[in-house]
């Protein structure tokens, strides 16, 4: 790595690159091949895990695989519960998959950042992003389907004409007048809701995808002494902020995960 | 990109945060999982013993029953022994006391009936001796009749 200031741009660009199927594709087919197969891969993982300890789940003295499978399902299942006062039989599943499915997802962040590249490269893939909340794409896949779901759950718990009515009638009031305001807000507020779950959970794996990198360039910045020096910061930077890390990628997956909830049972409500 | 320094930084780090991890995350995780291990294993092991102090019970309730039933019926059993017994001695009694009493009767009748045929016989060997001296106008001689008197009075 050089290690001048172009140097690390470079570097951090290079690594900002998604793979795609064919350099000459450019825009709406230039498919994130990275992102697709980690996140594809993740949850097969999350799915077979998931699946092995349930069918081998004992009414008995749970195994130490089961008990913290357990663990998971009841932590989710109690966010669900106090949220959410009707069926968990939809819900609570799907807040199960969006927290563990995202965790998996930001605990890719954790592998030194020039790991999966490193070994892509050796198979000829030169750009490989391994984490795929860090990419757009996923986040807004994610929060998109989540907006369908409160869109199809608003309908089904009021109806069309019920849905429509709250629309224009919540929550100035049912005067003529106040239709087009309250339509207005209404949009507002039910578009706010994927774009915010989207870029909130891109903006904090992005950043701290980008801390690292720039730690990274620690570890190349100097020479002689000083570069050990540097090389010496970098280590104990980038395991500070790895450890920190860890937070973050379980606050975020909490947090999508208790936003899906939330977003879904407000559909419920009626105003 | 070529292999070189910042992947071993990386790889350096990456074994520090992995060490973090075992020492400062992964205990805790596992205590929870043991605790819950624990406190399913308690719960089962309790239900368990409810059930097998409830059964045990059952059985004791069953015992007693069983028991009670059987004192019952050896009360009632002696109960009616000690009243046939009751019956039987009265029975006795009251038989041997007629059976008394009859004879005592039977010897009281066979006794008067004796005296009175002694008398009878008495008084009939006099009227015998008065009337045949009346007969005959007489002395009889009672010495020389006295067989013949003595027959007819046992003829009587």
């Amino acid at each position: 790595m050089a290690s001048e200031s172009g140097g690390l741009t470079e570097y951090i660009q290079h690594h900002l690159q998604h793979l795609v199927p064919h350099a000459s594709k450019e825009g709406f087919w230039a498919v994130h091949l990275d992102s697709v197969t980690v996140s594809l891969a993740l949850g097969v993982l999350f799915c077979l895990w998931f699946w092995l300890k349930a069918r081998k789940a004992t009414a008995g003295v749970p195994g130490k695989g089961q008990a913290f499978v357990e663990i998971i399902l009841e932590f989710v299942d109690g966010q669900v519960k106090d949220v959410f006062h009707g069926d968990r039989r939809v819900l609570g599943p799907l807040a199960l998959t969006v927290f563990v499915w995202v965790f998996l997802m930001n605990a890719m962040d954790l592998l030194p950042v020039d790991l999966l590249p490193w070994i892509t490269e050796k198979f000829g893939v030169g750009h490989f992003r391994a984490v795929p909340t860090a990419d757009i794409n996923m986040t807004f896949a994610m929060s998109l389907t989540v907006f369908v779901l409160i869109i199809f759950y608003s309908f089904k718990a009021k109806g069309a004409g019920g849905y429509m009515r709250e629309l224009f009638t919540a929550p100035f009031g049912s005067s003529p007048l106040l239709w087009l305001p309250n339509f207005l807000l209404n949009v507002v507020e039910l578009l706010s809701k994927p774009v915010s779950l989207a870029m909130r959970l891109f903006g904090n794996m992005y950043a701290g995808e980008l801390v690292f990198m720039l730690i990274a360039g620690l570890f190349s910045a100097g020479a002689g002494l000083a570069g050990w020096a540097l090389y010496g910061a970098g280590i104990i930077g980038y395991t500070v902020w790895g450890i920190f890390h860890i937070l973050i990628i379980s606050i975020q997956a909490f947090i999508f995960m208790v936003l899906t909830i939330v977003y879904i049972s407000m559909a419920h409500d009626h105003h | 990109m070529d292999f070189n320094a910042t992947l071993i930084g990386e790889m350096i780090s990456f074994a520090i945060l992995i060490w973090f991890c075992v020492h400062f995350i992964w205990p805790y995780l596992n205590k929870a999982i043991e605790e819950r291990q624990l406190k399913i294993a308690e719960g089962l092991n309790a239900a368990e013993r409810a059930h097998a102090d409830l059964k045990d019970a059952d059985a004791k309730v069953q015992a007693e029953i069983k028991q009670a039933r059987l004192q019952a019926s050896e009360i009632i059993d002696k109960a009616q022994q000690q009243a046939n017994q009751i019956i039987e001695k009265a029975r006795g009694e009251a038989v041997s006391e007629i059976n008394r009493l009859k004879a005592s009767a039977q010897d009281d009748i066979a006794s008067m009936a004796q005296r009175a045929r002694d008398q009878l016989r008495e008084q009939v060997g006099a009227l015998a001796v008065a009337g045949a001296s009346k007969i005959v106008q007489r002395e009889v001689d009672a010495s020389t009749h006295k067989a013949l008197l003595d027959q007819l009075a046992a003829e009587i």
